[in-house]
């Protein structure tokens, strides 16, 4: 089993990517980050060292204590702007 | 994905009369209506602005939206409410997004609809990337407001 991650914005730009899928592994969200990390400076960055990070599980607001299941949809982002 | 019949997401632009003639279909109850509609402006940060380009997480965005839409239909006991955001290329003058609120009394709806608003500022995934006239672009930053604004509404 895998779990789908998203990433938007700024985020997708920094990284490359807006989309990935990556085998089920991780027990938490922080857990998903310190492995995305290790892929160099920008993850680092983007993800492991930003204050301002923001997370998602499944379209609800989470944080790096999140517990990721199998299946489960996550997404990193920068704060929001719309309105 | 699940549909929320009172949140559009859209690409083309919107007619506030049509809007709001729908919203108060079928409810003789109503004696108030508020709307809210933003704006492209054509200057940010002291910047020209020629082109704004909205970003969106489908399906979050919706659910995200339904819950701010739900929590002021709670507080103000509305009696119906509708959130139009467009996503996409926009250009300065075109509307950008539409809260309208309806209510027994003009109180509920001033405050439902600037709830809406700010809530929606800082908690619906939605994000501008500006391009200036020389074709250099730029993610706008999230405004420390915006919080503020969301914080006085706090129970």
């Amino acid at each position: 089993m895998m779990v789908d991650i998203l990433y938007f914005a700024s985020f997708r730009e920094v990284l490359g990517r807006a989309n990935e899928q990556l085998p089920a592994q991780f027990s938490t969200v922080g857990a998903l980050i310190s492995e995305l990390a290790q892929r160099g400076e920008n993850w680092k960055m983007a993800l492991l060292d930003n204050q301002n990070l923001q997370i998602a599980v499944n379209h609800d607001v989470a944080d790096r204590n999140t517990e990721i299941k199998p299946g489960d949809e996550v997404a990193f982002f920068p704060p929001v702007t719309g309105g | 994905m699940v549909h929320y019949p009172n949140i559009k997401i859209q690409t083309q632009d919107f007619d506030l009369t049509t809007e709001v003639a729908q919203l108060r279909e079928g409810h003789r109850d109503i004696g108030a209506v508020v709307s809210f509609t933003g704006t492209v402006r054509d200057i940010n940060e002291g910047d020209e602005v020629a082109i704004l380009e909205l970003e969106h997480y489908p399906g979050m965005t919706e659910k995200a939206l339904e819950k701010i839409r739900l929590e002021a239909h709670d507080r103000w006991h509305l009696e119906s409410s509708l959130i139009i955001h467009r996503v996409g290329k926009m250009y300065p003058t075109d509307q950008i997004v539409l809260v309208a609120v309806a209510s027994r009394h003009r109180e509920n709806a001033f405050y439902a609809a600037h709830f809406i608003m700010d809530y929606l500022k800082t908690n619906a995934p939605f994000w501008k990337k500006e391009t200036l006239p020389d074709s250099s672009e730029r993610w706008v930053d999230a405004r420390i407001t915006d919080k503020e604004a969301e914080n006085r509404w706090s129970k």
